[in-house]
């Protein structure tokens, strides 16, 4: 790749910050000062270590390229971002960016709730690095984006949680930058903008704009990027196109050899009530392959174990299933089946089964979640990871021919319009029997 | 309009952004050549960045506007408070120092003598107050986006500046009322008041850097304020026959106090121009600045990770 089409370079990258062992270390200037005063050379007698946030990374990302950054919490996602956004500096290592960047690693930054929603647009824009003249041309625009305006002139303290995120997002998404870095914002405001904010986003990308896109949402990231970086434990572990990358993602936490998959690391999305809580899951299908791999043709089924801490009225079930891409795809509540309920404090299990659901082969992936009367209880996006694996019953069916991930429980029944003397061609049946 | 005088390969000494750009930044998109910045772990080389500061002129004046415009929201009297504030404490100066203890006011009316020493005093203290707090109010910008960190203080400056302006309008009318007319000298307030704001950043700047990491020196400043009210020529003047020569030049140490009276002298014909003192005041108002913004510089990189 020459020079010409680099968006972002990064060579050597390292960030370390230092981390006190030391519970009591100074924090108050008197603290310094007496400690400063006892040990005027030393380190002030207490235990630091250094922690590498970012660990030698390299790698290049051309003009227009759309690519998503993920990893767990601590990976180092975070820390790249602040660099390559100048708010922090690196230890060690290079980083060259051509264009303009913005970053959205908050919506809102510098709003300020004394102000009026068009004193706030004007204060927003200039934050983010927009010219008066640039704000005055794309005010109506961001107006219209955020749907605020009949409160244009009302300070935004009095503003609804959505109107905020939304004025905040509207301003933001009208940066018009070379290189957009976005953190997590689409995490944020009702179904129907998040879908505006993505269409936002992929129109960024789609004029050629280059996209860095943090998130936790992995549907989010394959169907932004197609690119992908995986962080861990502050390098770079993975590189390549977003599906597989997510794939790998995913998976790293569910080690193929444990039978029971234990949730207590798993993260979970962060608007729940936690009354009631998933401990673990078990693929439970009679004829399974692996851990986490059954055959094709055999009914999926799992054992779900939870806790209840406090009576939670109204319990009910959600679990989606979800394709390598991370689409959702169909989703089951416990209320088609049964009402919901209250349930009593105790631990439970539950079993799932699909006796009629019939994959085709490859990745898919469980939502799980626990709904109540005051929303959700517990929610994890791609919890289970489990894969469905070809036979020979899937190479008579010509799977690896067919397009989608199910084959539906469809009946074909064929009749001839003018039946001859009492014979009936015809087949009726169930495919698949 | 772009160009870049740096690919990976070159590698200038201690450069560590290096934007070529000069016209404003909307007109990038249209360009071929893009600005290109180096991010590295070195400190980079000039202690004021003014061009990258002039780039961002439009924050700097937007967030001067948020702050005046804040400042006063919600208050029945709104901006009536800037001139309120500063008269209210020199009334009750007046009637303290003035009536009840008598003390000698220039042979001015004591209102308008205790106005001016509180036009200034106002200006260093304000100043000082709001660039010091300036870093720490502004935390989630600088832990989420890029700019010139000296935006901040500034513009916190530039709004308390805005409080003396109007604070001045007003001593000018009571001069007019007073028939009180300025001489000669009213040309050189501009040039102490120049001294004095400069004092008073540099020492902003260097407590807003060390309140970054230690939030003690918030609760220093008002006390150093108190002490720095009553040892400057505020309320009393450097001329008080009372004060013997020899204890005149111990208040002179106090940086202020020269400038204090010198602006006094400016806006009222009368007080105390001794030059040494005045050459002294320069002196550490400038030396005080220069630390100012090296602490400023020298932190400035780090404001993100600590506060």
């Amino acid at each position: 790749m020459s020079s010409n089409d680099l968006a972002v370079s990064a060579r050597g990258l390292s960030k370390s910050y230092l981390i006190s062992h030391n519970s009591n270390g100074p924090t108050t200037l008197r603290e310094a000062i007496v400690e400063r005063v006892k040990h005027p050379f030393g380190v002030n007698g207490q235990q630091r270590e250094t922690f590498w946030a970012l660990n030698d990374v390299d790698f290049d990302i051309g003009q227009g390229e759309s690519v998503g950054i993920i990893g767990r919490n601590g990976a180092g996602k975070s820390t790249l971002l602040k660099i390559l956004s100048r708010i922090t500096y690196p230890t060690r290592g290079v980083v060259d960016i051509y264009g303009r960047v913005a970053s959205l690693l908050e919506v809102g930054t510098g709003f300020h709730g004394e102000l009026t929603g068009r004193e706030n647009i004007t204060l927003n824009g200039s934050i983010l690095g927009m010219s008066r003249r640039e704000i005055k041309n794309k005010f109506d625009e961001i107006v219209a984006f955020a749907e605020v305006e009949n409160f244009l002139d009302t300070p935004v303290k009095r503003y609804s949680s959505g109107m905020y995120v939304r004025l905040a997002f509207a301003v933001a998404a009208h940066l018009d930058p070379q290189i957009l870095i976005v953190d997590e914002v689409l995490a944020v405001g009702d179904f129907a903008f998040q879908k505006k904010c993505l269409g936002k986003m992929q129109e960024v990308s789609g004029a050629g704009r280059t996209v860095l896109f943090v998130s936790h949402n992995m549907a989010t990231v394959v169907q932004l990027c197609n690119r992908a970086l995986l962080f861990r434990r502050g390098g770079l572990a993975l590189d390549g196109d977003s599906e597989s990358v997510v794939q790998a993602y995913i998976t790293e936490g569910q080690t193929k050899q444990e039978d029971i998959l234990d949730f207590a690391d798993t993260r979970r999305q962060h608007n729940v009530n936690g009354r009631a809580r998933l401990i673990s899951a078990r693929l439970n299908s009679e004829d399974k392959v692996g851990p986490w791999a059954i055959s094709y043709g055999t009914p999926v089924s799992l054992e779900l174990q939870f806790v209840v801490k406090r009576p939670v009225p109204l319990f009910e079930f959600g679990i989606a299933l979800c394709s390598a891409s991370c689409a959702e795809f169909g989703s089951s509540l416990s209320r088609d089946v049964v009402a919901p309920s209250t349930v009593e404090p105790g631990e439970y299990l539950c079993e799932i089964a699909f006796p009629t659901l019939k994959l085709c082969t490859g990745s898919y992936y469980f939502d799980l979640g626990i709904r109540s009367d005051r929303g959700m209880e517990d929610y994890l996006l791609q919890a289970i990871h489990f894969e469905v694996l070809p036979n020979a019953e899937s190479a008579e069916a010509m799977i690896h021919q067919r397009r989608g991930q199910m084959i539906p429980e469809v009946s074909y029944s064929i009749r001839e319009l003018q039946p001859q003397s009492g014979a009936q061609a015809g087949a009726a049946g169930a495919v698949p029997g | 309009m772009t160009v870049s005088t740096l690919r990976p390969g070159s590698d200038p000494v201690n450069l560590t952004l290096l934007i070529t750009t000069s016209a404003t930044m909307l007109d990038i998109a249209s360009a071929n050549e893009l600005p290109h910045v180096r991010i590295r772990a070195s400190v980079p080389g000039p202690l004021i960045d003014v061009p990258e500061l002039l780039r961002f002129r439009d924050l700097l004046w937007t967030l001067a506007d948020r702050d005046l415009r804040v400042r006063y929201k919600q208050t029945a009297l709104g901006v009536i408070w800037v001139v309120l504030q500063p008269l209210m404490s020199s009334l009750i100066f007046a009637f303290v120092f003035g009536v009840i203890a008598g003390m000698p006011s220039d042979g001015k009316p004591y209102l308008l003598f205790a106005f001016a020493g509180m036009t200034a005093w106002n200006t260093f203290a304000n100043v000082l107050t709001r660039v010091s707090g300036s870093l720490v109010s502004n935390a989630q910008m600088l832990s989420k986006i890029y700019f010139p960190r000296l935006i901040l203080p500034v513009s916190a400056a530039i709004s308390a500046l805005v409080d003396s302006a109007i604070s001045l309008g007003l001593m000018l009318v009571m001069m007019g009322f007073y028939r009180a007319w300025p001489g000669w000298g009213i040309v050189l307030l501009p040039v102490w008041l120049v001294i004095l704001v400069v004092l008073a950043l540099g020492l902003g700047l260097m407590a807003a850097s060390w309140i970054v990491r230690y939030r003690d020196v918030t609760h220093i400043i008002p006390v150093v304020l108190q002490l720095g009210l009553f040892i400057s020529p505020v309320a009393w003047s450097l001329a008080n026959p009372n004060l013997s020569e020899k204890f005149r030049w111990i208040l002179r140490l106090n940086p202020l106090c020269s400038l204090i009276e010198a602006i006094r002298w400016s806006l009222l014909g009368e007080g105390d121009l001794a030059l040494p003192a005045l050459a002294y005041s320069i002196a550490v108002a400038a030396g005080v600045f220069w630390m100012g913004v090296m602490v400023f510089k020298k932190q400035e990189r780090s404001f993100a990770d600590v506060i």
